[in-house]
């Protein structure tokens, strides 16, 4: 049968102490950092550049790309930030990754600051994963206590100090200016881009920011080379990447395979939908990316494909809902995290999102009349493009898509005089029982 | 003592660790304020203004901070936090059910503690176990595949000191504030101990391993050779 899962970056999470640096030496890790220390940092990045692997934080920018922007030859420090404050809602990928497989992650923040010219790199982990934290806290001591980090790393001459920096719940600090505002010690906001990151980032330096598992595949692509992991993949979206089932799915879970495989693939290997139901709804990159449904199957889930089907592959967040969902309550639900989440320092987010909660509110309820849902399309449009950063501009795919495809679903709340579905139909336990 | 100075001569020697870190000291902000919630619980005047002294800060600038992120508590919280994700996928998977329920069994709302200070309740926004929904956390600790029953089984052994351990994490569950002075930047020695991952983090490695797929057979199948193929 062809293959359709490739575990890199998973292959070893099933060993008990994949965490450990004794088992990522075992598995082969920390065999790309000499091979790289002994490249040009121009080398390494021109490597990432030929792998063509793309940012996997959702954005899907090429990551050498990124890291040639940073100057070269400049009097200032340069810093390597991680952002792990991995909070989009379906987003499940670099949590796991870091508490199983941290070294992966060290061993190419390494790489990359070396690229870079940093000798300073931050992992900016969100606050609410106490066991991933320590996972990473005891990784980076590991890795520097047997010279892969810190001082003359592996007699290069090298030097670099990973610092583990802990957030405290907020989604828009994932957000990679907010990020580096989070970092300086202040509140999580965006700052108005230019000046870039890779001209102006944290402490006004120039600062390359990376997705976790963008900087975990650096090993592998440097210890295979660039080829091998251009060899994955489609024509432009090359490489693996983890997809992330979860929801109304018989076995959810974490699914590495090149980028373009489908979801037909996906769900076949996963179980399918749980018995006696069938997919409605789903998304493709987590909640900010428009719905799909049924028909879009067989949908090759890389950048461009997703794209030119309205929607965006975003972190591969495939989260999957059957019938017995009702999806206005869950545009609402997504719509009202990013209201709590909006940051407050642009009105079309902080006001849009007040507003569409409330519209989406009366409408889940019943309220309403069949004008509002343009209405509704109107003001999310009205948010769409104008917002300082892309909080905002997450708040219409959900509900423009799920009125595109499910606008009669809508409109039968009007008519039922209330939502016409079962919440206890939803729940993945059955009520009588579980109670 | 004044709770000011017995928060100074307690904690000065771990704000100048924490500060020590940082290229500039005002990084420190966010682990100096999870170190107040480790000795104190929650964010007190007194903790905001000890972190405005550490820093050379206007109090306002601590609070402002403060006031942002959900994870700092102005009032004190229970010695455990109980957290249930509320968001979309885990609340239609269940979450919603479960945090009524927890609501009606504990009797308290979201944001409160119970009486005995043992459990605070919160609804939480997603995260990132979704694969594993309905998630409680406990202290930011993952308990996955949540059901009403074992919820308020959990929510029952934390309150009379039951051995709770979670499904993914140390078996040793911290209380809120040892958990607080691990984001603070203090290990307490749990970090190789607990289960690594769980089924849903495993399930495609499983099927891939069953059928010996791997990139090398990928590519061996599917490559086109324009990017030199296969090894």
């Amino acid at each position: 049968m062809t293959t359709i899962l490739t575990p890199a970056l998973t292959a070893y999470w099933d060993q008990p102490d994949s965490f450990t640096l004794a088992g990522y030496q075992r598995d082969g890790g920390y065999r790309a950092l000499p091979k790289a220390l002994a490249m040009s940092p121009d080398e390494v990045i021109s490597t990432v550049k030929e792998s063509v692997l793309r940012g996997r934080g959702g954005a899907g920018f090429p990551t050498g790309v990124k890291w040639g922007f940073l100057p070269k030859g400049d009097s200032k420090p340069h810093y390597l930030v991680v952002n792990a404050d991995e909070s989009e809602p379906g987003a499940c990928k670099d949590i796991p990754t870091m508490m199983n497989n941290p070294h992966a992650l060290i061993e190419g923040i390494v790489i990359a600051s070396y690229a870079i010219g940093a000798n300073t790199a931050f992992i900016y982990v969100r606050g609410e994963v106490l066991h991933v934290i320590r996972r990473l806290q005891y990784a980076v001591a590991q890795a520097t206590e047997a010279g892969f980090a810190g001082s003359d790393i592996l007699g290069s001459g090298f030097e670099l100090d990973i610092i583990v920096h802990t957030g405290a719940g907020a989604y828009i600090c994932g957000e990679e200016t907010a990020l580096l505002d989070s970092l300086e010690g202040f509140r999580g906001q965006p700052r108005l881009k230019p000046p870039f990151p890779a001209a102006s980032g944290v402490y006004a330096s120039p600062t390359n920011v990376n997705n976790v598992e963008s900087i975990a595949s650096v090993p592998w692509i440097i210890s295979r080379g660039a080829s091998d992991f251009a060899a994955l993949g489609t024509e432009k979206s090359k490489g693996f990447g983890i997809f992330s089932l979860s929801g109304h799915v018989t076995t959810p879970g974490q699914y590495e395979a090149p980028l373009g495989t489908t979801l037909r693939e996906l769900l076949g290997l996963a179980g399918g939908m749980r018995a006696g139901h069938r997919l409605k709804f789903w998304t493709p990159g987590g909640s900010s990316t428009p719905l799909f449904t049924d028909q879009h199957l067989d949908v090759p889930l890389d950048y461009e494909s997703v794209a030119a089907n309205g929607s965006m592959l975003g972190t591969r967040s495939v989260q999957l809902f059957d019938e017995t969902t009702c999806v206005v309550r869950v545009v609402l639900r997504w719509i009202e995290f990013y209201q709590h989440e909006s940051c407050g320092k642009c009105t079309p987010c902080r006001e849009g999102s007040y507003w569409v909660v409330q519209m989406l509110h009366e409408l889940e309820h019943g309220g309403g009349s069949e004008a509002d849902l343009d209405k509704l399309l109107d003001i999310c449009s009205n948010i769409t493009g104008r917002a300082f950063c892309a909080l905002g501009d997450s708040i219409e795919p959900s509900v423009k898509s799920s009125i595109q495809y499910f606008r009669d679903e809508y409109l039968e709340h009007q008519r039922n005089g209330g939502c016409p579905f079962d919440p206890a139909a939803s729940t993945l336990f059955s009520l009588e029982t579980a109670r | 003592m004044e709770p000011i100075d017995e928060l100074r001569s307690r904690l000065s020697a771990d704000a100048a660790e924490i500060i020590g870190r940082y290229p500039k000291s005002r990084s420190a902000l966010m682990p100096l304020l999870h170190l107040v919630q480790a000795e104190q619980g929650y964010i007190s005047e007194d903790g905001i203004t000890f972190c405005a002294e550490q820093l050379g800060l206007a109090a306002a600038e601590v609070t402002a901070v403060v006031s942002f992120y959900t994870m700092y508590k102005r009032e004190p919280v229970g010695e455990y936090h109980v957290g249930v994700c509320t968001n979309s996928l885990c609340g239609v998977m269940g979450g919603d059910a479960i945090f009524s329920d927890l609501r009606e069994h504990l009797g308290i709302g979201n944001d409160e503690t119970t009486a005995d200070g043992k459990v605070s309740l919160e609804h939480l926004e997603c995260n990132a176990a979704c694969d594993y929904a309905p998630v409680v956390m406990v202290n930011w600790e993952f308990f996955d595949n949540m059901t009403p029953r074992s919820a308020r089984d959990l929510v029952d052994g934390l309150r009379t000191g039951a051995d709770v351990a979670p499904t993914r994490g140390a078996p040793r569950l911290c209380t809120w504030k040892q958990a607080s002075r691990i984001l603070a930047g203090f290990p307490d020695g749990q970090a190789a101990d607990g289960h690594t991952a769980g089924d849903a983090s495993l399930a495609g490695l499983r099927i891939a391993k069953e059928q010996g797929w791997t990139p090398d057979s990928a590519s061996s199948s599917t490559g086109d050779g324009s990017n030199g193929g296969p090894r």
